[in-house]
């Protein structure tokens, strides 16, 4: 295919080039502001205002402050618990679930999957909700954003859907070497479909690790606030006065911009650093949910 | 080994739609669910007459409709243009960077938001240095809606671009060959080929988006808007939350929610019918 490109041709491939580019730059440059501020001098950025092209007089004072403060901690380690503990029942229970109706001959399994699907499309709304979690005891527990959440019954239906691909006749070779129903999903279903666990795995965590609205209507005691929340106070209600000691107002004002761009960078840089290499699981994840569609 | 499951879904997700009841009642967190006073639809005759109704309805439906119009186009334009894309190299940077906002959390993005709308952001910046006057963006009601959207696909478009990349693949390579030999330029390709090629998976995308257009991502609003720009940021589910969890009108706020689902899911069942009819593609 080496045929001359006409005019035309080049034309449109150098508009698009130049759109895809501009495309880039305007979804980078914001990360890269957050990050050049971050390291910046407080009173330069505040006097600055604008475009930077550099981090202007380097000063690590904001992270400091961002390190030295215990809510920061305590909201990392609570987000911690949610993750591990929540994609951990997130996993069993979306396992069970698929594994039952990924079966033919379960009774009830239409009735049941309609059951279920109904849930995608209605739902009895915030309040009612609330309610039932309050009414369950949750209110005030690292488990409220972890309990009501167990299942996302639309990974649940990507995972069955990728049960169903798996050969029966291991099932029944399984059966007459006398397997129950849990060796047969824990030894042989589940270690078939390690590459979409992974998906599940993935997708999970990043719901958990972004998760804030359910948690800001479920946790009022701030000791058990997960990072995001901590964030919020931060970034949107803007109190970052607990977090520079001592100085003068003017001052506590300039580190106090700073200090936010420093909360992005701690908060957003772990997901940022692995989701490189988890991005194809992930574009995976979707590829697998689009099919079903 | 189905009864985990099965206790899941009926307290979690039809315990609430019991609960939903309590819309016709007048709830008291004393009596409960069940011996609260019925009420009829008296909650919703005074929401249907509240000042608050026509208001929240109007800016659901515009901002949904903003974001139909221009959220859901995007995504479908960014995977044309990257499917045309020759150079891999450059491809995959494209990608890989439109993709990144996904991942950053919605508090840090409203935080960014905020920061860059401010009379001092980096927007206002560069408003200024074009001439213009900077300003409290987030203070302005007739912005809100251009901040939100505009924010939304900066964050999103990269990421749903997939599904059409996805789609964009498994359109038939031969079909471009034969276009090519008949000389068809490439935008002649993309309108004739790729976007057929892609027609069903935009149209199942369609009815899915039109079954939640009155649930507009009300987790944004709630950290974006303030009392100056109620006018045009205030939504059914941010009205929702505000009556409900705030001001503990649990009945009240409860009918709102209820009259939200129901209008979404009737929303639903029509893209769905209008779409089987016109396009023979359907959720069911």
């Amino acid at each position: 295919m080496k045929t001359k490109k006409s005019g035309l041709e080049r034309t449109f491939d150098i508009c698009l080039y130049a759109v895809l580019s501009i495309l880039v730059l305007i979804t980078l440059y914001p990360l890269i502001f957050v990050a050049f501020a971050s390291i910046s001098d407080a009173a330069y950025v505040v006097a600055h205002k604008g475009v930077l092209w550099r981090p202007v007089g380097i000063n690590f004072e904001a992270y400091k402050s961002v390190f030295g403060n215990k809510a920061i901690w305590s909201g990392y380690k609570n987000t911690l618990f949610i993750i591990v503990f929540g994609v951990i029942l997130n996993l069993f229970m979306t396992s069970l679930g698929a594994y039952v109706l990924s079966r033919k001959n379960v009774m009830l399994n239409k009735p049941i999957m309609i059951f279920i699907i109904i849930t995608m499309f209605f739902n009895g709304g915030l309040i009612p909700f609330y309610l039932i979690v309050k009414g369950v005891g949750l209110l005030d527990t690292l488990w409220a954003p972890i309990v009501p959440f167990a299942i996302n019954t639309f990974n649940l239906i990507i995972l069955r859907t990728s049960f169903q691909s798996i050969p029966e006749s291991l099932e029944e070779a399984a059966k007459i070497d006398g397997a129950n129903h849990f060796v047969i999903l824990f030894r042989i279903i589940l270690p078939l479909s390690m590459p979409i666990m992974a998906v599940m795995t993935l997708y999970y965590a990043v719901d958990k690790w972004n998760g804030w609205f359910y948690s800001s209507i479920f946790i009022s005691d701030r000791d058990l606030f997960p990072l995001q929340l901590v964030i919020r106070e931060i970034l949107i209600s803007n109190s970052t006065e607990g977090m520079s000691s001592g100085g003068s107002g003017n001052d506590l004002y300039q580190i106090g911009e700073t200090i936010k761009y420093a909360t992005i960078m701690v908060s957003t840089l772990p997901i940022l650093m692995v989701y490189p290499y988890l991005q194809r699981y992930f574009v995976k994840g979707v590829m697998v949910g689009s099919i079903k569609g | 080994m189905m009864i985990p499951v099965i206790a899941y879904y009926v307290i979690f997700q039809y315990g609430p739609m019991y609960g939903a009841i309590i819309a016709f009642k007048d709830y008291s967190p004393m009596k409960g669910v069940m011996d609260s006073e019925w009420v009829g639809l008296a909650h919703f005759q005074s929401f249907f007459e509240s000042y608050y109704f026509w208001r929240i309805l109007k800016n659901t439906l515009i901002l949904s409709l903003y974001s139909l119009c221009f959220e859901f186009p995007a995504p479908i334009i960014l995977a044309l243009l990257i499917n045309e894309v020759r150079n891999k190299r450059f491809k995959s940077i494209v990608q890989s960077v439109t993709y990144m906002p996904h991942f950053i959390s919605l508090i840090v993005i409203c935080g960014i938001i905020k920061d860059f709308t401010n009379s001092g952001g980096l927007i206002n910046t560069f408003i200024t240095y074009l001439g213009g006057d900077g300003q409290a963006m987030l203070q302005k009601p007739e912005l809100f809606r251009s901040i939100y959207i505009i924010s939304d696909i900066w964050q999103g478009m990269g990421w749903t671009s997939i599904i059409y990349l996805a789609a964009l693949m498994n359109v038939d390579q031969e079909q471009f060959e034969a276009a090519r030999i008949d000389g068809a330029g490439r935008l002649r390709q993309i309108w004739n080929i790729s976007i057929p090629g892609i027609l069903p998976t935009i149209i199942i995308m369609l009815i899915l988006r039109i079954g939640n257009l009155l649930s507009v991502g009300f987790e944004k609003i709630i950290l974006l808007y303030n009392p100056a720009i109620y006018d045009t940021a205030d939504v059914i589910s941010t009205f929702v939350y505000r009556k409900g969890l705030l001001e503990f009108g649990w009945s009240y706020s409860a009918a709102v929610g209820l009259f939200n689902s129901v209008v979404n899911l009737i929303l639903l069942v029509l893209a769905n019918r209008l779409s089987k009819k016109f396009s023979e593609n359907s959720l069911w």
